[in-house]
């Protein structure tokens, strides 16, 4: 923790960046908030530990810092994974954004628990990025994750042994609370478009009223403008004040566009986006 | 005695302008005859088809979709329908599984000078259609939500 507060004072000082997008502690310990510090003083309040949950990728897009330099961000592998997502989709400057890589070990699921086996975040079980994929400064160490069972993949296969109508059954259930707040929208940092096609009117695509049809209609939508794209920070999840499954959806397209295009998001600055691209040789086979 | 009502599918097709629905002008001008079952849509390109036209199409009552353009390498826009088929691949998965059948969702190419073949993929999709019979999960939410447009 010390040496982030360092480092984000050491930057703010020499003017590498203009802000540093980090975490302070909230109402309590076990809970933290996003922060932009501008000063040194500010940096002072920075941490980082288990419950700093936010993808804080999700404001670099915001339009207060797309002219404001360059903009430092306090970032774990999966919020890095989003940021390398962003700058492959041109949303934001390479050279604009400084990445103060953590070590992650981990952080739980909710807010406003203890870090412990049973309260790990589903994303963290099955991290490949713990160390993150692209820093400018790498800080912290890795430690031993705690272990616990997969219960969203265990939920996937359950679901994919089913037949199409009692998968609908399930996701009717499940929409049916969907109350249209956007939240997912909202908290997706891969979510940026300017008018969502939720916002159109003319014509109206997605019912905007909370009722199971247009629920499907919206959620069908998010997980597909989020597929070959959605890097699984599961930000979406934990938003929703409905606790609908949305991992399921995206990692459900994840699993999709690594099968049938060995895809996988944010892992790289040098391969292309997914659906911005195409190969002569994709699959056509369900074409006549 | 009761008469059996046959099922008659609504089926949406979205087709390219420059191949399938030119190949459906052949086929009409052709005097060849297919199902009235379809209801043609054209779009500019199978580019221009968003998945949310399929979802709003099964929203409306379709039984079944038909998605048709180019063959690959003979987009009049040259790479329209190699950008769609990749969502295709997608989108037919996410269909699966929110649990909408895609085996309702029929694919094709078919060029301009393919009037016959045109026939040949309406009937086999009505008929692929028929068998499935009718999509009832929207109309069982149609009919708990009356909604004013």
């Amino acid at each position: 923790m010390n040496e982030l507060r360092a480092k984000a004072k050491e930057l703010l000082t020499n003017g590498t960046v203009k802000v540093v997008i980090g975490y302070i502690e909230s109402t309590t310990p076990d809970r933290t908030k996003p922060f932009i510090a501008r000063t040194a003083e500010d940096a002072e309040k920075l941490v980082f530990n288990k419950y700093c949950v936010n993808n804080l990728a999700l404001y670099l897009t915001r339009k207060e810092f797309r002219r404001t330099g360059v903009v430092g961000i306090v970032a774990k592998g999966c919020d890095v994974k989003a940021i390398v997502q962003l700058i492959q989709e041109n949303q934001v400057n390479k050279d604009d954004v400084y990445i103060i890589g953590m070590n992650c070990n981990g952080v739980v699921s909710e807010l406003g628990q203890d870090f412990s086996a049973e309260t790990i975040a589903t994303k963290c079980l099955n991290c490949s990025v713990r160390t993150p994929l692209l820093y400018h400064t790498l800080l912290g160490t890795l430690e031993d994750l705690p272990k616990r069972e997969d219960k969203n993949f265990v939920l996937m296969q359950k679901l994919d042994a089913m037949s199409a109508g009692e998968r609908w059954d399930f996701w009717e259930d499940e929409f049916e609370r969907c109350v249209k707040c956007y939240a997912c929208r909202q908290a997706c940092p891969l979510c940026y478009c300017e008018r969502c096609i939720a916002d159109k009117t003319v014509p109206r695509w997605i019912e905007s009223s909370a009722h199971t049809r247009g629920n499907f209609s919206w959620n069908i939508i998010r997980a597909f403008h989020l597929a070959g794209r959605c890097i699984g920070c599961n930000e979406c999840e934990r938003a929703c004040p409905a606790e609908i499954p949305l991992s399921l959806l995206n990692r459900k397209m994840g699993m999709v566009a690594k099968k049938e295009f060995d895809f996988v998001a944010g892992m790289g600055l040098d391969t292309p986006t997914l659906v911005g691209t195409y190969n002569l040789n994709d699959n056509e086979d369900f074409i006549k | 005695m009761e008469e059996e009502k046959q099922f008659e599918p609504k089926i949406a097709a979205f087709v390219c302008n420059w191949c399938t629905y030119t190949g459906a002008d052949l086929a009409g001008t052709s005097r060849l005859k297919y199902s009235a079952d379809i209801k043609m849509i054209r779009v500019p390109c199978t580019g221009r088809i968003d998945p949310v036209f399929l979802i709003k199409a099964f929203e409306k009552g379709a039984d079944g979709v038909l998605i048709s353009g180019c063959h690959p390498n003979d987009c009049h826009y040259n790479t329209g329908n190699f950008h769609a088929r990749r969502r295709w691949i997608l989108f037919r998965q996410l269909l699966d599984f929110v649990g909408i059948d895609s085996s309702r969702v029929h694919f094709s190419w078919v060029s301009a000078s393919e009037g016959k073949k045109f026939v040949d993929v309406v009937t086999e999709v009505v008929n692929k259609v028929k068998e499935k019979g009718p999509f009832t999960r929207y109309a069982k939410i149609n009919k708990e939500f009356v909604i004013h447009e």
